[in-house]
C-alpha cells in the first residue's frame, strides 16, 4: 500500500513536472490547425469539409500524442540523473520498480489529458461547423417541403459526428501508451535522450512494417534462409504498430467491430506491460 | 549489465512470439471488416513521393489524402482535368474506404470533365470531343466500380453507379441492376427500389419483372405511391396487357 502511494506520488509529480514544462502549448498549435483548416475548407461541400476536419484533427492527434509520448518519456531518466533527483528518490525506501511505474503513470496521465483536451477541441469545432452548416441549409431550403428539409438536415448530421470516432481516438491513446512504454524501456539502457529518441523513431517506422515482415516470415514462400531469419527477427522484436492504424478507416465512416477494438486495446495493454517489465528488469541492474 | 540487456532482448523475442497469435487475429479481423485495404506499393510511392509514402506508411494516410484532395480542388478551379484524374487515383488508393472520395471523383470525371471535354473550343472535331466525353464517362464508371470493389458492404456507390449508368450511359439494364443491388442493403433509402423498377421498365425483356417490383411497391402503401411510380405502372399495365381487374390501382 505504501509502495502504491509512493508510485502515485512519483506519477503525480512527473505529471505536474511535465505540465510545468509547458507541453500543453502544443494544444495551441492543434487549435490553430483545426480552426484554420475549418476556415480554409469553407469553399468545399459540407461532406468534404467534415471529412477534411476529421482527417486533419485525428491525424494531428496521432502525431502530437506520438511525439509527446516519445519526447517526454525519453528525457525522464537522463534529466533525473542530471538533476540528481533520481538519487534522492531511490535513497528513500522506493523500489526502482515503483519509480519506473510512477514515471510511466505520469506520462500516461499526461497523454490521457492531452487526448481528452484535443478531443474536446475537435468536437467543439465539429459541433460549431455542423450548426453553421445546418443553419445555412435551413436558410437555403426556406419554403421547401418539410420532408425535404428534414432529409437535408439529416444528411448534414450524418456527415458530422459518428460514434465510431470514439474507439478510433481510444486506439490513438493505446498506441501513444505503447510508444511511451517502449521509450521508457529504451531509456533504461541508453546513454542519452537523443539516442532514445532516435531509436524509438526508428522502431516507430519499422513497427509499421512489422506486419509485412511477419506475413513474409509466416507465409512459407521460397526465400533465402537469411531473409526469413531477418523477417522473423523484425516480427518478434518490434511491435506491430500497423494494428493500431484504424483512424484512417474510422474517418472514412467504417465502424470498428467491437471484437477488433477490444483485441487492439488488449494488444496495446500487453505491449505496455511487456515493455514496462523489461524496462524494470534492465533498470534494476543498472549502475547509477 | 550486458547479460541483463541480452536477457531482456531474448525475453522481448519470447513475448513477441507470445503476442503473434493476437496480432494475426487482429489482422484477420481487420481484413474481414475491410480495414487497412490500402495497397502501399511502388506505384503509390512514385505518385505521392518519398515523404508522402513515409507518411502513408506511418499511419497518416487520411491527412495525406485530405491534402491531396485540396490539391485536386485547385486543379478543378484551373480546369486541369488530367491532373485531377491522377490525384483522384492517388487519393482513392490512400483512402479506399472513403465513399466521399470515390463518389466525388467519379462525379467530377463523369459530369464536370465530360461536359468540359464536349465544350472544348480548342478541339474542332466533334467526333473527337464526343470521344473525350465518353472517356471521362468511362473514368467515372471505373472509379465507382473500383470503389464498389473496395466497399462491397455499403450501398452508396451502387446507387451512384446506377445514376451514372442511367444519366450518362443510358444503360437502363445496368442501372436497374445497380439500383437493385443498392436496395438490398438494410440502410439503403427506399427510393433505390423505385429507381430499380423505373430502370427495369426501360430494359428490354425485363418489363414483367419491373411490373412485379413496382406493383409490390405500390401495394406497400401511400409512401411509395408517387406520381412517377403510378405513371410507370400504368404504362407497364398497358404494355403487358394486364387485365383491368388485375391492375394494381384496383387494389386499395
Amino acid at each position: 500500500m505504501k509502495s502504491l502511494r509512493g508510485t502515485w506520488a512519483i506519477g503525480w509529480n512527473t505529471f505536474t513536472e511535465l505540465v510545468r514544462m509547458k507541453v500543453f502549448y502544443f494544444l495551441l498549435i492543434f487549435a490553430l490547425l483545426i480552426i484554420g483548416n475549418s476556415a480554409f475548407v469553407a469553399k468545399f461541400s459540407f461532406q468534404e469539409q467534415f471529412q477534411m476536419l476529421k482527417d486533419i484533427s485525428l491525424g494531428a492527434m496521432a502525431v502530437f500524442t506520438s511525439l509527446l509520448a516519445i519526447l517526454a518519456t525519453a528525457n525522464f531518466l537522463p534529466k533525473d540523473m542530471e538533476d540528481r533527483t533520481i538519487y534522492t528518490i531511490l535513497a528513500k525506501p522506493v523500489p526502482r520498480f515503483s519509480y519506473l511505474l510512477g514515471k510511466l503513470l505520469g506520462i500516461l496521465l499526461l497523454l490521457g489529458l492531452s487526448i481528452l483536451l484535443m478531443t474536446g477541441l475537435f468536437l467543439a469545432v465539429l459541433w460549431l461547423r455542423e450548426h453553421w452548416v445546418l443553419s445555412e441549409t435551413r436558410a437555403q431550403l426556406e419554403g421547401a417541403p418539410a420532408e425535404e428539409v428534414a432529409l437535408a438536415l439529416r444528411e448534414v448530421t450524418a456527415a458530422t459526428f459518428n460514434a465510431n470516432l470514439v474507439p478510433g481516438i481510444a486506439i490513438i491513446f493505446a498506441k501513444a501508451a505503447l510508444l511511451a512504454a517502449l521509450t521508457l524501456f529504451i531509456s533504461t539502457f541508453s546513454t542519452s535522450g537523443i539516442f532514445t529518441i532516435l531509436m524509438t523513431a526508428a522502431i516507430y517506422f519499422i513497427g509499421h512494417l512489422q506486419a509485412t515482415a511477419r506475413e513474409f516470415w509466416l507465409a512459407g514462400v521460397d526465400i533465402q534462409w537469411w531473409t526469413r531469419v531477418l523477417a522473423a527477427v523484425v516480427a518478434l522484436i518490434f511491435p506491430d504498430l500497423q494494428a493500431f492504424n484504424v483512424t484512417d478507416d474510422v474517418i472514412a465512416g467504417v465502424a470498428v467491430p467491437l471484437g477488433l477494438f477490444l483485441q487492439t486495446m488488449a494488444l496495446g495493454g500487453l505491449y505496455v506491460a511487456v515493455y514496462f517489465f523489461l524496462a524494470a528488469m534492465v533498470f534494476a541492474g543498472r549502475e547509477l | 549489465m550486458m547479460a541483463r540487456r541480452l536477457g531482456s532482448l531474448f525475453l522481448l523475442a519470447i513475448c513477441g512470439a507470445a503476442l503473434l497469435p493476437l496480432q494475426i487475429l487482429i489482422q484477420r479481423e481487420a481484413a474481414a471488416a475491410h480495414f487497412r485495404k490500402t495497397d502501399l506499393n511502388l506505384d503509390l510511392r512514385e505518385r505521392v513521393g518519398q515523404m508522402g509514402f513515409l507518411a502513408a506508411l506511418s499511419g497518416f494516410r487520411s491527412p495525406l489524402a485530405a491534402f491531396l484532395w485540396i490539391e485536386a480542388h485547385t486543379a478543378w478551379e484551373n480546369t486541369e482535368w488530367g491532373r485531377m484524374a491522377g490525384i483522384f487515383d492517388t487519393v482513392t488508393t490512400l483512402q479506399p474506404r472513403s465513399l466521399l472520395y470515390w463518389d466525388m471523383a467519379a462525379w467530377h470525371m463523369a459530369w464536370n470533365a465530360s461536359v468540359a471535354a464536349m465544350q472544348d473550343e480548342k478541339q474542332p472535331s466533334e467526333a473527337l470531343r464526343i470521344r473525350a466525353q465518353r472517356q471521362y464517362f468511362e473514368l467515372g464508371k471505373d472509379l465507382l466500380e473500383r470503389g464498389i470493389r473496395n466497399n462491397p458492404d455499403r450501398y452508396q456507390l451502387y446507387l451512384q453507379l446506377g445514376v451514372l449508368l442511367r444519366d450518362k450511359f443510358e444503360d437502363h439494364c445496368g442501372a436497374a441492376d445497380a439500383f437493385l443491388m443498392a436496395s438490398t442493403f438494410p440502410d439503403a433509402p427506399p427510393y433505390c427500389r423505385r429507381f430499380a423498377g423505373y430502370e427495369m421498365a426501360k430494359c428490354p425483356g425485363r418489363e414483367r419483372e419491373a411490373y412485379e417490383l413496382l406493383s409490390k411497391l405500390y401495394l406497400e402503401g401511400e409512401a411509395q405511391r408517387l406520381p412517377t411510380l403510378i405513371n410507370v405502372l400504368r404504362e407497364m399495365e398497358k404494355k403487358l396487357d394486364i387485365p383491368e381487374s388485375e391492375r394494381v390501382e384496383q387494389h386499395p
